[in-house]
């Protein structure tokens, strides 16, 4: 963005006043840094580690190495395989998954929420019965159920999860929508010709995008949370494929004799989701209206 | 050549919850080219659903024409498809609307937001319509340069400023003006009126002011009609309507509620009693159980307009003799 004249006050722009604001909450700048971290070893796990040789490859003579034996940084599995190789390659697996169910319901969820929302009417009341209908399933059962008629494989896993996420995105974003709809610059934006799908995405959208984006940081979390919970019950990821949840089902067994292979994925699991969390929190002050001028 | 607005019998209604509102009951009014007509009333009066009809803007579902015609250059509105429709929103005919404070997008650039109108109304390219913005930025009196800028780094009167310019943008035949200055202060409502009043001669545009001013209406327009309970009861020039000896008992009784400053008076002087119920139709004419003239006949019979003089027309029984 240019600059303003020299005699004009130097003023933030909204974007970068959230940003700002984001920035001076210590929690969720630390859940950033996490998260980031996390990123950064999914997204870098080859350099650290061979996917074949280390984390898939069974090897009898490594097995139940303690955290740190051997090169191990954080031991082996039941199978000797290196426990650290698994969990970055299983960050990737598992970030790939929720990224696209949370893209995908976010999109979904904002092309039919902010369709019925904006339209009214009987469009409207059936897609919101539907949606009630979803809503009354708990999530992992309604994914679990999807699983079990789809077959189990990453694809299957990430429609399952956004068949299952798109209900809460819609409704979310038809409150969000409905609030914005009745602002006069809406009423003006039609009496300067616009076509309806103009204003919606040029006008109605980005102006409530606040609580959608805060909803799908805090639901990426509870997408994060739920690939590990179908891993976990045999429904997620096959094995071999490392996956955090598969890792913890996997190593449930030898939890009391060798309780890190448990600790390590769960710890992996429970970290992760606090950072996304901690963001998702921060975000929703960041943007909160009440708190503009703080 | 026929004027540019000619608004026939109109009727609207909304159907609400609770039963039908009749907002407006058969006005007329027409405006020709380069004229500002004021539409002057008190709230409920009817004024903005008139506007609103005219964009076909009344809100869906609820808001209908009932009957009526409304004529841009001859062209019925109220048959029109919704593409059509789109077409003269914004180009031909615009609107500025009460508030400015809220009839900006908070999120985009003013300049963009200028931009948009002719974005969707001409074939210009992105180096003429960023040129354009620029002028009309100018011609509203604020620096080109604060383009990039949001709304909420401008004051009201700015932002009405800009609104102003999205409206004018296009070059439109007709503005249609609701309470534009109503949420200004009173030295910028001047200015704003002021430079309203040397764009319209400028860019060459009818204007409708929609107003319960009657202050804003000396200064700025050459007709005024006066709107109450839905219907037009009384029309003609602002000398008509300010000098004129015969009135319509609801203008005189507008005028007699202004403060005048070279008498003395305690209290204003206002109309007893309330605008009629909406929801009701009401037999005979709209102002009789609170007019000081009241006559049976005036209960029971809707008065048509009848001219006074050539532009001044009243909607009353009392004047009704010098008809003819």
């Amino acid at each position: 963005m240019k600059k303003t004249a020299g005699n004009a006050p130097k003023r933030r722009g909204q974007f970068a006043s959230i940003c700002y604001r984001f920035s001076r909450n210590r929690m969720a700048m630390l859940g950033l840094a996490v998260f980031l971290a996390v990123v950064f070893f999914a997204a870098t796990a080859p350099m650290f580690a061979d996917y074949e040789a280390d984390a898939v490859k069974q090897n009898v003579y490594a097995k139940f190495f303690s955290p740190g034996q051997e090169r191990h940084i954080l031991g082996t599995d039941m199978y000797g395989r290196d426990l650290f190789a698994r969990i970055i390659f299983g960050a990737r697996l598992s970030l790939l998954i929720s990224l696209s169910t949370v893209g995908a319901s976010l999109v979904l969820g904002c092309l039919i929420g902010s369709l019925c929302a904006y339209y009214g009417g009987w469009l409207d009341t059936v897609t919101m019965r539907i949606v009630d209908i979803f809503l009354a399933l708990p999530m992992t059962l309604m994914a679990v159920t999807v699983v079990a008629a789809l077959g189990t494989s990453t694809t299957n896993l990430i429609i399952s999860l956004t068949i299952s996420m798109v209900p809460p995105f819609v409704r979310i974003v038809r409150s969000a929508v409905l609030q914005v709809k009745g602002s006069d610059y809406i009423e003006a934006a039609v009496a300067y010709g616009s076509r309806d799908m103009r204003i919606i995405l040029t006008h109605v959208l980005p102006n409530a995008i606040g609580p959608i984006i805060v909803q799908a940081t805090l639901n990426l979390a509870s997408v994060l949370l739920s690939v590990a919970a179908l891993g976990f019950i045999g429904l997620g990821v096959p094995s071999p494929q490392p996956e955090w949840g598969t890792m913890l089902a996997e190593s449930k067994a030898q939890m009391r004799y060798y309780p890190w292979q448990v600790i390590i994925p769960g710890a992996a699991i429970a970290v992760t989701v606090l950072s996304i969390n901690l963001i998702g929190d921060g975000l929703r002050d960041a943007l909160d209206p009440k708190l503009k001028n703080g | 050549m026929g004027p540019l607005l000619e608004i026939r019998d109109l009727h609207v209604e909304y159907k609400t919850h609770d039963g039908t509102v009749y907002a407006v009951n058969g006005v007329d009014l027409s405006l020709g080219r380069g004229e500002t007509l004021g539409l002057v009333g008190e709230t409920g009066a009817g004024k903005t659903t008139t506007a609103l009809s005219i964009l076909r803007l009344l809100p869906d579902r609820i808001g209908q024409i009932r009957s009526g015609k409304i004529l841009l250059d001859g062209a019925d509105i109220t048959a029109m498809s919704e593409p059509q429709m789109r077409e003269i929103r914004g180009n031909r005919v615009s609107m500025i609307f009460q508030d400015p404070m809220t009839s900006l997008n908070p999120i985009l650039p003013v300049g963009r937001q200028i931009e948009e109108a002719l974005l969707l109304h001409t074939q210009l390219s992105k180096e003429d319509r960023a040129k354009r913005v620029d002028e009309m930025l100018t011609a509203v009196g604020l620096q080109a340069s604060r383009k990039d800028e949001y709304p909420h780094q401008f004051s009201g009167g700015m932002k009405q400023r800009i609104v102003i310019a999205i409206a004018l943008a296009c070059n439109p035949e007709l503005l249609l003006a609701d309470e534009p200055t109503t949420a200004l202060d009173v030295t910028i409502q001047a200015q704003v009126l002021q430079m309203m009043n040397e764009l319209k001669k400028q860019f060459d545009t009818s204007m409708l002011l929609i107003t319960h001013d009657l202050g804003v209406v000396a200064q700025t327009c050459d007709k005024v009609a006066i709107m109450y309970g839905g219907h037009i009861v009384e029309s003609g020039t602002v000398q008509d309507i300010y000098e004129a000896r015969e009135h319509h008992p609801y203008t005189t009784g507008l005028f007699r509620s202004i403060p005048e400053m070279n008498r003395d008076s305690d209290r204003l002087a206002p109309i007893p009693g309330l605008m009629p119920d909406p929801m009701l139709r009401q037999e005979g004419c709209s102002f009789h159980d609170r007019c000081p003239h009241c006559m049976e006949r005036c209960r029971r019979e809707k008065p048509d307009s009848r001219a006074v003089s050539p532009t001044h027309s009243i909607a009353c029984f009392r004047h009704e003799r010098k008809d003819r």
